[in-house]
C-alpha cells in the first residue's frame, strides 16, 4: 500500500493503521469510534503517534511530551492484548496492528479508588 | 447593563450560569469540557464573547480552549507552555532541590484592552503571555529567573502562579503571587520583578522578615486605588495602601484569619469580603457556618453575612480563585464551594441564594457583566 508520494522512487510505503483514543482525547479530537490513519513504513509506536498528532494538533502534548516524546505518566499504550507501554517507541509494532487486523489503543490507566 | 454571565470551573467540567441584572432566575450550561478539571476561566473585559479556559487532567495535561460566542462553542487553541530558558531548581516540601517542570495552568488573566492578550499562571510558577489569542504562548522569564527562585517551596496546592493583576491604572504594571513564595510586582510589563512582602509575617517560615517564602492565598484591587491591595494570607488578612511597598495585618475581629479567595466590592473600594476558614488543617467554616464577612472600612472592623448561607453543618471549602463581583449597580458577589454550590447576593452580601446546587467541586468562580 503506498502513500501520496507512491511514484517518487524513495518514497515511503504507508500503512493503514487502527487507532483507539480514550474517550476524552476523543472529545477533544472531536473523532467517534476508531481513528484510521496511513502510517509511513516502519511502523512504530513514534510514527503512529506522530500521525496522530498531525491529524489532530489538538492532541499535542495529550498523550506525549511534545518535545522529549515521553509518554505521559498516566497514558498507556496497548496492542494485541499486550502491554506496549514500556517498549521502546522506535520498536515495529506487531504485525496485525501494521496490517490493520488490530487497532492501536491509547487509553488512561486505571486510577481510583 | 443587562445581565451576567457566571463562569464556573469545576474539579470536572465547566459550567456558565447566566441571569438578567436582577439575578433571581439563572440558566445553566454545561458541563462544557466534561471530565476536565477547570482550574479557571476569564473573559476578555475588552469583548464579553471571548472567553478562555483552562482544562487539565492528570492523564492528558494542560489545553487551553477559547470561546469567540459567549460560551457556546469552543476551539482549542496552543497548549505549549515550555519554559523559555534553561530551568533550575527550587525547592520540595522537604526542603530539597527539585526541577522546575510543568504540572498546569491555574489562572487566566485577559487583557484589559486587548482580547487576544492574556497572561497565564502556571504551576511550577512561571508567567506566560500570548498576544494572539492563545495560539502561541512565551514565557516572561524574568519572573521564574528572579534569584530568590531557587528558594521558592511550593504550598500545600504546588508551587503555583495563582494570582495575576494587570494594574487599573498603569499597563506596565503587573502584580502576581505564588505560594509558597509571595507577591511581586513589575513596573515594566513582566521584564523585572521585585518582592512586594515587607509586612507580611508567616509562622510556617523561620524568618519571620524574609523577603520570599511567604504563603500568600490570594491579592484583589479596586480600579479606582491602585495603590491599595488587600490580601488573603494563609493566616492573616492583609492590606498594603503603597503598591505592595508595606502591608499591614486587617484582620480585626475575624473569628480566624485563615481562608482563600478576597474580593473587593465593584463601587466601594473599601469594602471587602472574605470567608474565614477554621485552618489550615480543617479546610472548612468554623462551627459548621458557612459565613462571608464583609469589611465597610477597608479591614479591621468586619460583620458576618449569613442570610441565606447555611448555618449549621456545612463543611465545605472556598478556594482562592471561587470568588468574584460584578459591576451592576447593586453589586453582585459570587462563590463557588468544594461542595458544588455556587451562591450569588445581588445585594452585596446581605442575602445570599444557592444559584446552582450538585456541581463538582468548584474550583473557580468569574463574573462577567455584560452589556
Amino acid at each position: 500500500m503506498t502513500g501520496p508520494n507512491s511514484g517518487e522512487r524513495e518514497s515511503p510505503t504507508y500503512r493503514h493503521i487502527r487507532v483507539v483514543l480514550p474517550a476524552h482525547l476523543k472529545t477533544l479530537a472531536k473523532v467517534t469510534g476508531e481513528v484510521r490513519l496511513e502510517v509511513p513504513e516502519p511502523v512504530t509506536q513514534h510514527a503512529v503517534l506522530t500521525a496522530v498528532e498531525q491529524r489532530y494538533p489538538m492532541l499535542l502534548g495529550t498523550i506525549r511530551d511534545r518535545y522529549t516524546f515521553k509518554r505521559r505518566a498516566f497514558i498507556r499504550f496497548y496492542a494485541c492484548e499486550m502491554d506496549l507501554s514500556n517498549e521502546p517507541p522506535d520498536a515495529p509494532l506487531p504485525e496485525p496492528v501494521v496490517a490493520g487486523a488490530e487497532p492501536y489503543i491509547v487509553l488512561g490507566a486505571m486510577a481510583g479508588g | 447593563m443587562t445581565g451576567v454571565r457566571v463562569l464556573v470551573g469545576t474539579r470536572k467540567g465547566a459550567f456558565t450560569l447566566t441571569s438578567d441584572g436582577a439575578r433571581r432566575d439563572w440558566a445553566i450550561e454545561g458541563p462544557h469540557f466534561a471530565g476536565w478539571q477547570v482550574y479557571h476561566m476569564a473573559g476578555s473585559p475588552a469583548d464579553p464573547n471571548r472567553i478562555y479556559a483552562a482544562p487539565s487532567t492528570d492523564w492528558s495535561g494542560q489545553i487551553i480552549q477559547r470561546s469567540d460566542d459567549g460560551g457556546k462553542t469552543w476551539t482549542t487553541v496552543s497548549n505549549d507552555f515550555a519554559y523559555a530558558t534553561p530551568t533550575t531548581d527550587h525547592l520540595w516540601y522537604d526542603g530539597t532541590p527539585r526541577p522546575w517542570e510543568f504540572k498546569r495552568i491555574w489562572h487566566l488573566e485577559p487583557s484589559r484592552t486587548d482580547p487576544d492578550t492574556v497572561y497565564a499562571g502556571g504551576e511550577d510558577a512561571a508567567l506566560y503571555i500570548t498576544k494572539d489569542g492563545g495560539q502561541t504562548w512565551t514565557e516572561l522569564t524574568a519572573l521564574r529567573e528572579h534569584p530568590s527562585g531557587s528558594t521558592w517551596q511550593p504550598g500545600a496546592g504546588g508551587l503555583c502562579l495563582h494570582t495575576i493583576i494587570l494594574d487599573a491604572a498603569d499597563p506596565n504594571r503587573i502584580y502576581v503571587a505564588i505560594s509558597a513564595a509571595g507577591a511581586f510586582r513589575s513596573d515594566d510589563g513582566g521584564a523585572s520583578w521585585l518582592p512586594i512582602n515587607k509586612g507580611l509575617r508567616s509562622g510556617e517560615i523561620p524568618d519571620q522578615d524574609a523577603e520570599t517564602g511567604h504563603c500568600v492565598h490570594r491579592i484583589a484591587q479596586h480600579p479606582s486605588r491602585p495603590e491599595t491591595l488587600y490580601m488573603q494570607k494563609h493566616w492573616d488578612v492583609m492590606r498594603t495602601d503603597d503598591a505592595g511597598g508595606q502591608w499591614r495585618e486587617v484582620s480585626g475581629n475575624l473569628p480566624t484569619d485563615f481562608g482563600f479567595p478576597i474580593a473587593v466590592h465593584a463601587h466601594e473600594p473599601e469594602t471587602i469580603y472574605v470567608v474565614p476558614i477554621t485552618s489550615d488543617l480543617m479546610h472548612f467554616p468554623p462551627e459548621g457556618q458557612l459565613r462571608v464577612y464583609r469589611s465597610r472600612t477597608g479591614g479591621d472592623e468586619w460583620e458576618p453575612l449569613t442570610s441565606g448561607l447555611p448555618q449549621s453543618h456545612c463543611y465545605v471549602n472556598i478556594l482562592r480563585d471561587a470568588m468574584a463581583v460584578d459591576t451592576l449597580d447593586d453589586c453582585g458577589i459570587y462563590f463557588g464551594t468544594t461542595g458544588g454550590q455556587v451562591y450569588c447576593s445581588p445585594d452585596g452580601g446581605d442575602t445570599w441564594t444557592a444559584i446552582a446546587r450538585d456541581l463538582p467541586a468548584v474550583l473557580s468562580v468569574e463574573v462577567q457583566t455584560l452589556p
